[in-house]
């Protein structure tokens, strides 16, 4: 029997069109609008004027608090100008855009391909080296990857659990990233393993997956501390608290982090950044990128740099179907529409994904008929249709005691509503008004 | 170069494939085995009254609708339709045709539309209709037509009285069941491949069972309501048949009659009517097995299982409470 998360969870069509497609790197763009804030949390600080001239991996803005991530230029050239800018989230905000021009990579960068295993840091120059690089979680929440290894006092962490799961549909940058450099993201395993003091690290990859198992077991052995799980494919098995439930059935209070259970909870393309970051000098300023669709003439796997339009990762997939409806940025069940092809890429970004018009409309809207789908699915054992309608009627605080905030948003409630229901919509609406009111009463 | 076609919606971007419409025509086809065996026993009347329940049923909500509701009509989503068909499976077929289009009105009108439409009844509408009808015009209600294999010749048939209610009259007589049982002309395999007299759809219970087979694997129905049903009818009555067999029927008898399939498979699983939790799903059920077995024991009525589903309805909404899931992290403490 394969381990998976007992309660919940649904079956997206898989969908992995770009499945096996080598990691190509984009040509350089003319110009790239790197937004300040990237990850959760504060914004970052340009230390940057227009009219400055940078180099490639150069720091451009700093850490804006404990919980927010350095930010450095993707490319080598001249500051156009600071100015707001939007992003992926629909709103403007504020956005470095250099023009580039020629390509000069900050000196310490080591940019070889040689496997660096040894090293010599110790747990606090390493989450340092990965503060200072910037990187963040890059499974779509980017929360800065060096708070997440800070373990907060009075808790000890036990396991290191690698998110190798991608169960998102349609996504496959983690997977072809797993492929090519199995090597650097097992010995970026173990660097955070030794940030955290811990001596176990789990990587958990679902079934779909066989080859990445294959490679991962035979290359783990070399690691007397790694072990690698087959998980049976259930969406949305990425989550932490399911992955944690997953693999050594522990599982996360309500309210609570990992860490409350001994666990620290880790992408594995984040595991790759942090190699590059403490092994080879490199701030995060690419990332691999799927750009995919039902209608795209040719889904691929990118190496993008953080800041390219998105216009151009599309071009490079055989260029916008005629019939587009729809932009994720992201995967299909969890990701975010983008209403036009100049937005940047991001650190956050996994996949663009394009919908034909068909598959773009949301399903018609029924009547709810109670037939309890959307409860037996919840993977945090809530029930939506309460919460849609407790939400529908404001009563927040009752949403509360509901624990609407458990809520994941993973989607699955509404993905399977046979009435067409977006309940996920007004569970949203719920969380936000909820934090607006949790926030006035401190 | 904004492109303004581009659609903005908040994730997921995909769903699933089911939707309302094919729920309620997967339990339509689901009824299909049952409507057949009904023909063939019945004849053109079987045929008669199903169409003329569906049609008073979708024509009744297309009128409130229309008339109360105004907005997008709702009799496309089939819901309708599978309302007149368990009304018709609930009747005799030699009913009168204004008897069938008032329990339309009252299925439809007072079980559905007065609470809100599709969703918002407390009690199974066509199970509103059925009893409405069985307490107004009780005569005609259980004068059920003798069965006739392929006859459809539009004749008078003559009625007779169902296994059930020659049972219950026997023991009501002081005769031991197994002599009721050996000078009735009914098998237990007659019973079961639906060779009896009884109300339209409800005399075969294999072709109920082929019918909830369809629903159990389109994930229409779980197996939890029809299982608790059918297994309370069981145990109850396989313990009053052991303190003695002759005053009491036996578990097969009480589930191959009457409309305990046609309940536990088609009327008890609405999902609108039915608790959202397994565990409530159990309750609930066992709820309807007991009552029916009370009734058909101890009370007026040979056949109770009407009755039990509407008693149960109503405490759907203590049993979901009662019966909450336990959240995700509930029991740890942070």
């Amino acid at each position: 029997m394969l381990k998976t998360f007992p309660k919940g969870g649904v079956h997206p069509a898989e969908n992995k069109l770009s499945k096996g497609k080598k990691i190509e790197k984009l040509n350089m763009p003319e110009t790239v609008t790197i937004p300040i804030s990237q990850h959760i949390g504060a914004p970052a600080v340009p230390v940057v004027n227009k009219g400055d001239i940078v180099k490639i991996g150069q720091l451009i803005a700093k850490s804006g608090g404990f919980v927010s991530a350095n930010i450095h230029s993707s490319v080598s050239g001249k500051v156009l100008k600071i100015e707001p800018s939007m992003d992926a989230s629909g709103y403007k905000r504020m956005s470095i855009i250099i023009k580039v021009e020629g390509e000069e990579y900050e000196p310490d960068i080591d940019l070889s391909d040689t496997l660096v295993k040894e090293c010599s840091l110790n747990a606090d120059e390493i989450k340092k080296r990965i503060a200072d690089k910037g990187i963040v979680g890059l499974g779509g929440a980017t929360f800065p990857t060096h708070v997440k290894l800070s373990v907060p006092p009075g808790k000890t962490a036990e396991h290191l659990v690698i998110n190798a799961v991608e169960c998102e549909p349609y996504l496959t940058a983690d997977h072809q990233l797993m492929m090519e450099k199995p090597d650097e993201i097992l010995v970026g395993c173990s660097i955070m393993a030794k940030a955290i003091g811990v001596n176990k690290v789990l990587i958990g990859i679902e079934n779909n997956k066989p080859d990445a198992i294959k490679l991962f077991k035979e290359k783990a052995v070399s690691f007397n501390n790694i072990e690698i799980y087959a998980l049976k494919v259930k969406y949305p098995q990425g989550g932490e608290k399911q992955l944690i439930k997953a693999l050594i059935n522990r599982e996360v209070p309500s309210g609570g982090l990992p860490i409350d259970v001994g666990c620290v909870v880790q992408n594995v393309g984040t595991a790759f950044a942090v190699y590059e970051a403490v092994q080879k000098n490199k701030p995060l300023y690419e990332r691999v990128v799927t750009v995919t669709g039902k209608n795209v003439k040719n889904p691929v796997n990118l190496l993008a740099k953080v800041g390219t339009p998105i216009s151009e990762l599309i071009e490079l997939a055989g260029g916008l179907p005629e019939d587009t409806g729809k932009i994720v940025n992201g995967g299909p069940m969890m990701g975010k529409a983008v209403n036009n092809q100049q937005i940047p890429v991001t650190k956050g970004t996994s996949g663009i994904l394009l919908f034909p018009n068909k598959l773009a409309k949301r399903p018609e809207v029924y009547n709810c008929i109670r037939c309890s789908r959307c409860t037996h699915v919840c993977p945090m054992n809530l029930e939506p249709h309460l919460l849609k309608n407790l939400s529908n009627k404001a009563l927040w605080e009752e949403l509360e005691k509901e624990r609407v905030l458990d809520c994941i948003e993973c989607g699955s409630c509404s993905y399977t509503c046979p009435a067409g229901i977006p309940l996920l919509d007004y569970i949203r609406l719920g969380k936000a008004n909820l934090n607006r009111i949790i926030r006035s009463r401190k | 170069m904004a492109n303004n076609r581009l659609l903005v919606s908040m994730s997921p971007h995909d769903h699933g494939k089911d939707n309302v419409k094919k729920i309620m025509y997967g339990v339509v086809l689901a009824m299909m085995p049952a409507f057949l065996v009904s023909v063939y026993y019945f004849g053109l009347d079987a045929i008669r009254v199903n169409l003329i329940a569906i049609a008073a049923c979708v024509f009744f909500e297309w009128f409130i609708q229309k008339v109360f509701f105004k907005g997008k009509p709702t009799i496309t989503d089939g819901s309708a339709i599978v309302t007149g068909m368990l009304l018709a499976f609930n009747v005799p077929t030699n009913l009168p045709w204004w008897i069938l289009v008032i329990g339309a009105l009252v299925a439809i009108g007072i079980g559905k539309m007065s609470f809100g439409g599709l969703g918002n009844n407390p009690f199974n509408p066509a199970i509103v209709g059925r009893v409405f009808l069985l307490i107004s015009w009780p005569v005609q209600m259980t004068s059920y037509p003798k069965i006739q294999v392929l006859n459809f010749a539009i004749t008078d048939a003559e009625t007779g009285a169902t296994p059930l209610a020659l049972v219950k009259e026997g023991l009501k007589n002081g005769e031991p069941f197994s002599q009721i049982i050996e000078s009735m002309p009914t098998s237990y395999t007659d019973m079961l491949i639906g060779q009896m007299g009884g109300s339209l759809g409800e005399i075969s219970a294999l072709a109920l069972i082929i019918g909830g087979l369809y629903m159990l694997i389109r994930k229409i129905i779980t197996w939890h309501v029809p299982v608790a049903v059918l297994a309370s009818i069981a145990i109850f009555t396989g313990i009053l048949y052991g303190i003695n067999p002759e005053a009491y029927a036996d578990p097969a008898f009480h589930l191959l009659t009457g409309g305990v399939m046609l309940g536990a498979i088609f009327m008890a699983t609405d999902m609108v009517t039915s608790p959202m939790t397994g565990k409530g799903m159990l309750i609930y059920g066992v709820g309807i097995g007991v009552i029916t077995v009370l009734i058909r024991v101890w009370g007026a009525y040979p056949e109770g299982v009407s009755f039990a589903i509407l008693i149960m309805n109503a405490f759907v909404p203590l049993i979901n409470k009662a019966t909450k899931p336990k959240r995700f992290g509930e029991t740890i403490k942070a």
